[in-house]
C-alpha cells in the first residue's frame, strides 16, 4: 500500500512520464468488482453516489435493477458485476453506484452501475494501454477496451455502451423459461 | 467585422415562416374588387421583412425573388397596379416558393430557384405590362423599375442622395462606398450644396450627396443590395454608364446566354431582340401558362423537402404578459418563503396557525406557478388552424366543389408539443370531409341543399381535454358501402351485427378505403387508422359521427398537455405505479358471482350487462403480490381504444397529478409502460399504459369481440 509520501510523488512521475512520452494521458476510475480492478473515462462520471432501493422495472433483463431518481432524471441501474458475471454480493449502503453518461446516436443517456467498491483515479498515457486480447465470444468483450497496467497493478479498461442495456443473449432465455 | 450570422439563422427562418403565414392569410381574405389597403400593407411589410432578412443573411436567391414580389405589391400598394383574380393566385403561389426555398435553407440545402425563376417571369410581365398600359405613371417609380436587372455593362453611374436622418438610423455612408469599392474601380465626388451654414449645422445630420462612377463588371443586383438597408428612405439613381450600349453589341456571347435566363427577359436595353418584347406585349395582363406543367414537380419537390427536414421547432415565443406574470408570481412565492422562514427560524406552538397558513399559501402559490409555467407551452389553436383557409380554397377550386370554411374557438389553447403532432391527422380529416364529405354542386342542388358547402372547424375546452372537432354538412358516411367494403376486406364477417357506431368506427381500421377512384387527395387506403394511431399517440381519441344526407362530425379528444398528467396511483405488491385517470372507468370490489371462467385461463368479469376480460398486473409484470386470488383484490376497469378491460390490483392509493418523465431518454421504451415519474418522496413510480397492457396480456380486439359473442350467445 502507497505511504503518503508515494501519494505525492506519484503524480509528479505521472506528469514527468507524459511530457517526456509527449503524448497526453486519460485519466480512468478505478474500481472493484470481486477481486478485479476495472476503470472508466473519468470524464463520462458523472457522480458517485450510494446505494438507494430502486423501482424495478416490468420484464427487463436481469441485470438491470430498476430506475432511480438522480435529481429529476429517471435513470436505470444495471448491476455490472451481473452483466460481468461477477460473483453477486449483498446490497448495502456501502455498496457504490457510479453515475455515467454514455454516449449514443442522438444524445448521451445517464446510467448507474452497481460496483462493489471505488478504489482510485489512475493515468494512463496511451502506451501503457495494451490491447484487450482476444477474448472468447463473451457480451462482456465488447465493453474492454484495453488493459491499463502500472507497476504495481492491471486495470481492464471499460467503454461502456448502451448495449449493456440489453438482455444478455443467453441469459434472457433462461429468465424467460424462469417467467414461463 | 466579421460576425457569425449563421447563429440568426433559425430566427430568421421562424420568422420568415411566421410572415409567409401572415402572407398567405391576408392573400386569402384579399377581396379583388374592393382592395383594403391595410390589407396590401401588411402583405407587403410581411414580404419586406423577408426581403430584409435574406439580403442580410445572403440568401440571394429569396431576396431577388421577394423584391419582385415586393415591387409589385408596392405598385398595388400605390394604386399604380389594378390588382386581378388572377394575381392572387400568383402571390399564393409565391408564397409557396419562397416557403419551398426557405425550407431547402433550413434543410441545409441550397436554393433551387427553377420555380422561382418561372414565376418572376410572371411578375416582371405584369410589372411590364402595368407600365405600358398606363402611362400616367410617376417618373420615379418608373425609373426605380426600367433600371431594374440590368446587366451592367462595364460600370455603373450612381447619384445617392441619402435621407438626412440616415447617420441617426446608425447607417453609415462611408462603409457603402467601401463595399462598392471592392466592386470595381470607384470614383466618388461629393455634392455639397445643400449643407447649411456652420450655425444652422445639425451635427448628426447628412447633409451630403454624392455622385459615384463605378468602373468593372459588377452586377446592379450587387450594386443595389450594398444600398438595401437605405433605398426606401433615399434618393438613388442608378445607371449604367453610356458606353455599355457599344459593349453589348460587341459581346454577343453573354447576351445570348441571358436570353435563355427567364429572369432577365425585361431587358430595356437596345439589343434586346424584338421578339421578346413583342412576346411581353402579347402576354401583358395575362398569366402565362408557363409553369401549368411545372407545378406538380415542384409541388412534389415542396412535400419531399418537407418530409427530409422538417425541423423541430426548438424555439417558442411567448407574449410579455406571461412573463409578467409569471415574475409576478415567483415574487409572491419569495415572500411567502421567508415568511415561512422567519416562522421557522423561532417556531413556538402558538405560530401554529400562522405555519398553516403559509403553507396554505406556498400550496397556492405553487399551483399557480405550475399554471402559469405551463401556459406558455400554450398557443391558440390558430396556430394549427391557419393552414387551412389556403387548403380548402385550393383543394376545393381542385375538386369544383363550392366550400365555405368556418373556423370556430380559434383561441383555445393547445400544448404546443400537441399541436405540432396534431396538425398532419387535422389536415388529413379537412382533406378527406372535402372530397369524400362534401358533394359536388350539382348534387348537392339536387338534394335540396346550398350549393355552397360548409366545413366547421371547432375547438373548445371540456374538462381536462381540448376537443376539436370537423364537422361537414355534406352526405355524410355511407353506412351499407362501409360494411360491405368491411366484409370484403375481411375485417368482419357478414354474420356479425353492429351498431352504427360500430361500423363508422371501421373506417378506423387499417386498409380500409371506400373511395371508388384513388385520388390525389385520399383514398390511398392509409390516412384514416394513421389518423387514428397518431391520436392515441397523444393518448387523444377520434371518434366519428354522422347522419345520411346532413354531414358527419369527427370528434377529437386530446389531453392539454403531454407533460402533466392525472393520475390514480395503484399498488400491487411492493410496486406503485400510476394509471392515467382519464383511462379509469370505475373501480370495484370483486366478488364471486360476478367473474366468470372462461376455459383457457382467461377470466372475465361480468359488468352489468358487458363482459371485460380481467388482466392480473403481477402476471403480467412478474411481481410479487399480496394475494394471486381475484377476490381479494381490487378490479380497476379501465378503457383503451374501445376495449375495456379490469386490471387486478392490490390497493387504490392517492390521486395525484404527475410530470410524465420519459423511460426512453436514458432506458429504452418498456412495453406496458408509457414513462416515470418522481413521487413526492423522492421515489420514481412507473406510469402504466393501458394499451400495452391490453397487448401484453394478450387482448386482442377480435378475442374481446368473440369472448363477448360467445357469452352472449351463453346467455341466450
Amino acid at each position: 500500500m502507497n505511504t503518503e509520501e508515494d501519494g505525492a510523488i506519484d503524480p509528479l512521475n505521472a506528469s514527468i512520464a507524459e511530457i517526456k512520452s509527449g503524448e497526453a494521458s486519460e485519466q480512468y476510475l478505478t474500481f472493484f468488482m470481486g477481486k478485479e480492478e476495472f476503470g472508466v473515462d473519468i470524464l463520462s462520471v458523472q457522480e458517485i453516489r450510494g446505494w438507494e432501493p430502486v423501482t424495478p422495472i416490468p420484464n427487463s433483463p436481469e441485470h438491470v435493477l430498476g430506475v432511480m431518481n438522480l435529481r429529476g432524471t429517471v435513470a436505470p441501474i444495471i448491476d455490472l458485476r451481473m452483466s460481468f458475471g461477477i460473483e453477486e454480493r449483498r446490497y448495502t449502503e456501502k455498496t457504490v453506484v457510479i453515475v455515467l453518461t454514455i454516449p449514443t446516436e442522438k444524445k448521451s443517456k445517464i446510467i448507474g452501475v452497481v460496483v462493489d467498491a471505488v478504489s482510485d483515479v489512475c493515468s494512463f498515457t496511451k502506451s501503457e494501454i495494451q490491447p484487450s486480447p482476444e477474448l472468447t465470444q463473451t457480451d462482456q468483450a465488447q465493453y474492454v477496451k484495453g488493459l491499463g497496467s502500472t507497476e504495481d497493478k492491471m486495470v481492464i479498461l471499460l467503454q461502456l455502451t448502451e448495449c449493456l442495456m440489453a438482455a444478455p443473449k443467453g441469459r434472457d432465455k433462461q429468465r424467460q423459461l424462469k417467467a414461463g | 467585422m466579421s460576425v457569425d450570422l449563421s447563429q440568426f439563422h433559425q430566427v430568421f427562418f421562424e420568422e420568415s415562416h411566421e410572415g409567409l403565414d401572415i402572407m398567405e392569410s391576408a392573400l386569402l381574405n384579399i377581396d379583388v374588387s374592393n382592395i383594403d389597403s391595410e390589407t396590401i400593407n401588411e402583405i407587403f411589410r410581411a414580404a419586406h421583412s423577408i426581403k430584409g432578412g435574406s439580403g442580410t443573411f445572403g440568401f440571394n436567391e429569396i431576396a431577388d425573388f421577394t423584391h419582385v414580389v415586393e415591387t409589385l405589391l408596392d405598385l398595388i400598394r400605390s394604386d399604380q397596379f389594378v390588382m386581378q383574380p388572377d394575381n392572387v393566385d400568383l402571390f399564393l403561389k409565391s408564397v409557396d416558393c419562397i416557403r419551398t426555398m426557405i425550407n431547402e435553407l433550413e434543410g441545409g440545402s441550397t436554393c433551387d430557384t427553377e420555380q422561382a425563376n418561372v414565376l418572376k417571369q410572371q411578375f416582371e410581365v405584369l410589372l411590364d405590362g402595368g407600365f405600358s398600359g398606363e402611362p400616367e405613371q410617376s417618373d420615379a417609380s418608373e425609373t426605380k423599375v426600367s433600371a431594374k436587372d440590368e446587366t451592367g455593362g462595364n460600370g455603373w453611374q450612381i447619384y445617392f442622395k441619402p435621407d438626412i436622418d440616415i447617420l441617426r438610423t446608425g447607417n453609415e455612408p462611408l462603409r457603402m462606398f467601401r463595399e462598392l469599392a471592392e466592386l470595381g474601380e470607384l470614383s466618388v465626388s461629393a455634392v455639397t450644396d445643400e449643407i447649411p451654414a456652420l450655425g444652422e449645422l445639425d451635427p448628426e445630420a447628412c447633409y451630403t450627396a454624392w455622385n459615384l462612377t463605378l468602373w468593372g463588371d459588377a452586377d446592379e443586383s450587387q450594386v443595389k443590395e450594398i444600398f438595401e438597408w437605405v433605398v426606401d428612405e433615399s434618393e438613388l439613381t442608378i445607371t449604367p454608364l453610356s458606353l455599355g450600349a457599344d459593349r453589348h453589341a460587341q459581346t454577343e456571347s453573354p447576351q445570348e446566354v441571358s436570353l435563355e435566363e427567364p429572369q432577365v427577359q425585361d431587358l430595356t436595353s437596345n439589343a434586346a431582340p424584338q421578339n421578346l418584347v413583342s412576346q411581353n406585349l402579347v402576354s401583358k395582363n395575362v398569366v402565362p401558362q408557363a409553369p401549368k406543367p411545372e407545378r406538380p414537380k415542384a409541388e412534389k419537390k415542396a412535400g419531399d423537402a418537407k418530409k427530409e427536414s422538417k425541423p423541430e421547432s426548438v424555439s417558442i415565443r411567448v407574449g410579455t404578459d406571461k412573463i409578467d406574470n409569471l415574475i409576478n408570481m415567483v415574487g409572491e412565492l419569495v415572500i411567502t418563503q421567508s415568511m415561512l422562514g422567519e416562522i421557522g427560524s423561532d417556531f413556538t406552538v402558538e405560530n401554529l396557525p400562522k405555519l398553516m397558513a403559509g403553507l396554505e399559501q406556498l400550496s397556492q402559490h405553487t399551483r399557480e406557478l405550475q399554471e402559469s409555467v405551463m401556459s406558455i407551452r400554450m398557443l391558440p389553436i390558430s396556430f394549427a388552424f391557419s393552414r387551412f383557409p389556403r387548403l380548402v380554397h385550393d383543394m376545393s377550386q381542385n375538386l369544383s366543389k363550392k366550400v365555405e370554411l368556418i373556423l370556430q374557438g380559434e383561441n383555445t389553447e393547445l400544448d404546443k408539443t400537441v399541436m405540432e403532432r396534431i396538425s398532419d391527422p387535422l389536415v388529413h380529416l379537412v382533406r378527406n370531409s372535402l372530397d369524400h364529405g362534401i358533394e359536388s354542386p350539382e348534387q348537392r342542388l339536387a338534394a335540396g341543399k346550398d350549393e355552397m358547402g360548409q366545413i366547421t372547424l371547432s375547438a373548445f375546452h371540456q374538462g381536462g381535454n381540448i376537443v376539436i372537432q370537423i364537422i361537414d354538412d355534406g352526405a355524410g358516411l355511407n353506412k351499407d358501402r362501409i360494411l360491405t367494403k368491411a366484409i370484403e376486406k375481411g375485417l368482419v364477417s357478414d354474420s356479425d351485427h353492429l351498431s352504427d357506431e360500430q361500423i363508422y368506427d371501421l373506417i378506423f381500421r387499417a386498409g380500409f378505403s371506400t373511395a371508388e377512384a384513388v385520388t390525389d387527395i385520399s383514398g390511398r387506403g392509409v390516412g384514416m387508422d394513421v389518423v387514428r394511431r397518431n391520436i392515441q399517440e397523444l393518448s387523444g381519441s377520434v371518434e366519428v359521427e354522422s347522419t345520411p344526407g346532413s354531414g358527419s362530425v369527427f370528434t377529437i379528444r386530446l389531453p392539454l398537455t403531454l407533460a402533466i398528467l392525472d393520475g390514480q396511483l395503484i399498488r400491487v405488491g411492493q410496486n406503485v405505479y400510476i394509471l392515467p385517470l382519464i383511462s379509469i372507468i370505475e373501480s370495484i370490489q370483486s366478488y364471486d358471482q360476478a367473474i366468470h371462467r372462461v376455459s383457457g385461463g382467461c377470466d372475465i368479469l361480468r359488468l352489468r350487462d358487458e363482459y371485460v376480460p380481467i388482466v392480473r398486473l403481477w402476471e403480467i409484470f412478474n411481481v410479487k403480490p399480496d394475494s394471486k386470488k381475484v377476490e381479494d383484490g381490487l378490479l380497476v376497469v379501465v378503457e383503451c381504444e374501445n376495449i375495456k378491460v379490469a386490471i387486478l390490483i392490490d390497493d387504490l392509493q392517492a390521486q395525484q397529478q404527475v410530470v410524465i418523465k420519459s423511460l426512453n431518454d436514458n432506458y429504452t421504451t418498456v412495453e406496458g409502460l408509457s414513462g416515470a415519474t418522481i413521487l413526492g418522496d423522492g421515489t420514481v413510480s412507473l406510469i402504466l399504459d393501458i394499451g400495452g397492457l391490453i397487448k401484453l396480456a394478450g387482448v386482442s380486439k377480435e378475442q374481446y369481440k368473440k369472448v363477448e359473442h360467445t357469452d352472449d350467445s351463453e346467455a341466450a
